[in-house]
């Protein structure tokens, strides 16, 4: 029980520090691999409150694909760091008092006697978890999942089709460009009446350049 | 018998097919074809009609008339209202049937002549022909709905047949005048007809008048104020629909302008069948007026007014048509004084007679007017009677006819009347009395004075139109002779089955307390002794002090009547402005209701609704959220900001909660 | 004994910290995703120790579908974030509030 207790605080301090700093480093970068760190220990603690499918997925999921996603755009977007970071101390008081405050009363709220309950022994623990989602998913909530999955599909779609710059397909005009069109671009008079002949190789000269 | 609903479906078809092909078709049967097709039509139906009621009275006088009510076709069901065509041919319906088709007839044959150079001549057969359908389905109904259909066909084409000549200005506003007085009356018979179906929860005559008095002790209430009798409201309703249809005071106000239409169509519709309509309406709803003395007592006292003061302003016009014009609201306020006495078959027995001498008349002042080129103006005629002796002649019969000069038509029927008034015990019977009889020297005064100034003194025309002055040709003076007859002969064979014998049957209701006819009966002794008897009677003495002092003024010395307008200057003013009722309508209720709407356009639409409900909320709505618009940046963070401190908010409430 | 309140206390404090990392990291948009990503982190982590708790494993589900929902979510957002920054040349909220009233 101690051991548990222990680790419990350990995982939930590494927990705040990462959380912190993910909101205070300067670098988006950092930020990111701090968010890393987050997400392993809440799947630690996820796995001492016997999810370990979810736990799992956290990892495999968030970690694996979304934080490199993350990453990836994080890096390949060229960042104006300093102006990202204006009004950062100016906030700070604001934020930690609005921090504070919803901290205090959420413990608050937290604190009457009915929340103070303590693991049941054997409940969750005698069934293999990822058998006991598994069941309750593909069973009573299959509607949901399917529901997920398309949810998943518009994502990928929605993603790819705004970030994709491909050829254009079709012909098209641009008014603008046409409205904007005057004489002076398209034509161009040419003086014909006396070719002197240094004149005309000077011309040739500049049509190469 | 059996085939009966053939027959009425073909009298009241007849002219409805001829007014199609004259109307659709004018141009390609042209002008013979259209008066052929609709003369047919009706012709076939007076026959018809004539037959039917032959038959009618046949049954009667076995003592077992054959009443025929039966439904053509059901129109449409909503809850427990029903919507029929039908017919209900009783001996009333049948009376009006024969009058209506015979008058029409006469009156189809007369336009021959009278329209022959019109550009419009295969329009007007289609619209007289079409009036006739419209007239026979009112009088033929069943119920009230299908009598409304009735009624208002006979407005619209009395409208568009006032606009006739659609290119002259006064013809426009007579007939928007007609159809604007007469939506005033239509507003009382909607209500009224709207009321009878809520008291009796039926509008089939048959259901209606089954058992009328189980619902005289029925009140409304109206405006929260006392109880009114329900019958009482009801039958004033209907009566307003009536006054405005049949031109009683004071929604008379179109008829006279209604002579801007060709004469026949004066001669027709509002002369002798749809001015009567009103009359006809009040003698078919009789079950229901018996039960409200006070409805009673009204039409009484509105027909009184009618006939004596509208008698006044015919003594003042000059346009021959509108004098007879007059005559016809006087004599329209006779029948409706002889409705409210009670008295409905003298009421229609005087619809019967008036049609055929006020057709007369009219389709003799039309004969008169084609002989003086569309001239109407009584002051440049004169010394016709000469000229056109057999219009004189015609003429003569109508206006004896119309004083009442004994053993004529109008003599029975208007004398029965008066009789009656003098025995109704009503409220205000005292006063029609007087009124009826004073209005028979009026009527007497102005008839005279318009057969004088016409057909007799001197001939005041221009050279011009004396060299062309002949009788009018067959087609015209053919109808007269033929209405000649009836306005002669039909008072003296009619009186006795249609006042005393059984020849309504019971399609007029008469309450025993009411019925003054039987007062009239008990001094009966048939037509001729009535008639002789007649040349006794003050009213004859008041004929004949009609026809004397119009023979004096317009005869013997004509300077008299100018000396008179001098004198009586405020008088003759008066009644030449037809008691201000035109001016008081166009300044109070034209201007006022104009007045009204320029109001409610103004501040009511533009500024309120407009301006202030619908440009005012949104303009309010723009305003609210130019203000609010100035909270959202578009920053992100500020967004964010407002959850989280919405967020705080939340948790602050929910902490006190469970603290 | 770790309790239910220890698990809820931890989310609480990582909630709030997220918060602050909005409040204060307020031009950049990476960081604000992945202050976003903090916080549903600490919801998931409230779902699971109910579930554990309470030995009821329908939590856990629901903490499946967040994390569903929440990949895609952080994918668009990152793809509209290189979408801003090929079209702008910048991700500082600063510089989009074309939305503003």
């Amino acid at each position: 029980m101690l051991t548990e207790k222990i680790l419990f605080y350990v995982f939930a301090a590494i927990l705040i520090f990462a959380a912190s700093m993910v909101v205070t480093v300067r670098h988006s970068v950092r930020a990111a691999l701090f968010l890393v760190l987050a997400f392993f220990t809440a799947a630690g603690l996820w796995l001492m409150l016997h999810a370990e499918f979810l736990a799992i997925v956290l990892v495999l999921v968030y970690v694996g694909a979304v934080m490199v996603l993350f990453l990836f755009v994080v890096m390949s977007v060229d960042l104006d760091q300093g102006r990202l970071r204006e009004g950062f101390g100016r906030h700070m008081p604001v934020g930690l008092l609005v921090a504070g405050v919803v901290i205090a009363e959420m413990v608050s709220i937290l604190s009457i006697d009915q929340l103070a309950i303590v693991a049941p022994e054997s409940a969750t623990v005698a069934v293999n978890n990822v058998e006991a989602v598994g069941q309750l998913l593909y069973r009573q909530y299959i509607y949901p999942v399917e529901i997920a999955s398309v949810i998943l599909l518009v994502g990928i779609i929605a993603a790819i089709s705004m970030t994709l710059r491909g050829r254009r397909q079709s012909r098209y005009i641009a008014p603008a460009e046409q409205l904007a069109a005057n004489k002076r671009d398209r034509l161009r008079v040419v003086d014909l009446r006396e070719p002197a002949s240094t004149d005309s190789s000077a011309e040739s000269k500049g049509d190469d350049n | 018998m059996s085939d009966i609903k053939t027959i009425c479906s073909i009298i009241a078809f007849a002219p409805l097919v001829g007014a199609i092909l004259a109307g659709m078709g004018g141009r390609i049967i042209g002008r013979a074809g259209a008066h052929t097709v609709t003369i047919a039509g009706v012709g076939i139906s007076c026959l018809l009609s004539i037959r039917l009621l032959m038959d009618l009275l046949a049954t009667t006088a076995t003592g077992e008339p054959v009443v025929y009510n039966e439904t053509l076709y059901t129109w449409l069901e909503s809850g427990g209202l029903t919507l029929q065509i039908g017919f209900l041919i009783d001996q009333l319906s049948a009376t009006m049937m024969v009058v209506v088709t015979f008058v029409s007839l006469m009156v189809h044959v007369y336009t021959i002549g009278y329209m022959r150079d019109d550009p419009g001549y295969q329009r007007f057969f289609s619209y007289i022909s079409l009036f006739t359908f419209a007239m026979l389905m009112l009088v033929m109904a069943n119920n009230f709905v299908q009598l409304f259909f009735g009624w208002e066909g006979v407005g619209l084409v009395s409208y568009l047949l006032i606009g006739f000549w659609y290119t002259r200005d006064s013809a426009i506003f007579a007939n928007m005048k007609a159809f604007l007085v007469n939506r005033v009356g239509d507003m009382g018979m909607v209500l009224g007809i709207a009321a009878v179906a809520y008291l009796f929860g039926s509008l089939d005559f048959a259901t209606v008048f089954a058992d009328p008095a189980a619902h005289s002790e029925t009140t409304f209430q109206i405006l929260n104020g006392e109880p009114w009798s329900a019958i009482t409201v009801t039958c004033v309703l209907l009566f307003i629909g009536a006054m405005a249809k049949s031109a009683q005071f004071p929604l008379h106000v179109w008829l006279p302008d209604s002579m801007e239409g060709p004469t026949p169509i004066s001669a027709l519709i509002h002369a002798a069948t749809m001015v009567t309509a009103g009359i006809f309406l009040l003698a078919r709803t009789s079950p229901l007026f018996e039960l409200s003395e006070t409805a009673l007592s009204f039409v009484m006292i509105i027909g009184a007014i009618t006939a004596l003061f509208m008698g006044f302003l015919g003594i003042v016009q000059n346009d021959i048509k509108r004098v007879i014009a007059y005559s016809t609201l006087s004599q329209l306020g006779y029948m409706t004084v002889a409705l409210g006495a009670s008295a409905y078959a003298a009421g229609i027995f005087h619809l019967t007679t008036h049609a055929f001498f006020k057709a007369l008349l009219f389709l003799a002042a039309g004969s008169v007017i084609i002989a003086m080129h569309h001239e109407q103006d009584m002051r440049k005629m004169g010394g016709l009677r000469k000229y056109m002796p057999i219009t004189y002649l015609t003429c003569l019969i109508g206006t004896l006819a119309l004083v009442g000069f004994p053993g004529l038509a109008g003599f029975f029927s208007k004398d029965a009347i008066i009789e009656a008034v003098k025995y109704s015990e009503l409220p205000g019977a005292d006063f029609a009395y007087l009124a009826v009889l004073a209005g028979v020297f009026v009527t007497s005064l102005y008839s005279f004075r318009l057969l004088f100034l016409v057909f007799h003194g001197k001939e005041r025309m221009d050279d011009h139109t004396r060299e062309h002055l002949h009788e009018t040709p067959l087609v015209v003076t053919g109808p007269l002779m033929a209405l000649a007859v009836p306005s002669v002969v039909i008072g003296a064979l009619a009186i006795e089955p249609m006042l005393f014998g059984n020849f309504f049957g019971d399609s007029i209701f008469v309450l025993p307390g009411h019925d003054v006819l039987q007062g009239l009966q008990s001094h009966w002794h048939g037509a001729l002794q009535f008639a002789l008897h007649g040349f006794t009677q003050i009213p004859f003495l008041l004929m004949l002090a009609g026809l004397a002092a119009a023979w004096v003024l317009y005869r013997q010395k004509p300077e008299l009547p100018g000396l008179f307008t001098d004198k009586l200057a405020w008088l003759h003013r008066v009644l030449l402005n037809k008691y201000y009722l035109d001016d008081f309508n166009q300044t109070v209720f034209a201007g006022g209701l104009r007045g009204i709407g320029q109001f409610f356009w103004r501040i009511g639409d533009v500024a309120l609704i407009d301006g202030l409900l619908v440009n005012g909320s949104a303009r309010a709505v723009g305003a609210f959220a130019g203000v609010l618009r100035h909270i959202q940046t578009g920053y992100l963070y500020h967004y964010a900001f407002a959850m989280m401190i919405g967020l705080m908010v939340l948790m602050s409430m929910l902490w006190f909660v469970i603290q | 004994m770790v309790t239910l309140a220890d698990f809820l206390v931890l989310s609480a404090i990582l909630f709030a910290i997220s918060a602050l990392g909005i409040f204060i990291n307020r031009k950049n948009l990476i960081v604000l995703l992945m202050c976003v990503e903090l916080m549903l982190l600490a919801v998931n982590t409230n779902f699971l120790a109910f579930s554990y708790f309470l030995g009821d494993l329908h939590g856990q589900i629901f903490v499946f579908f967040v994390l569903t929902v929440a990949a895609a979510e952080s994918s668009i957002g990152l793809a509209i974030i290189v979408l801003l920054m090929r079209n702008r040349g910048s991700i500082n909220v600063q510089d989009i509030h074309e939305l503003n009233g």
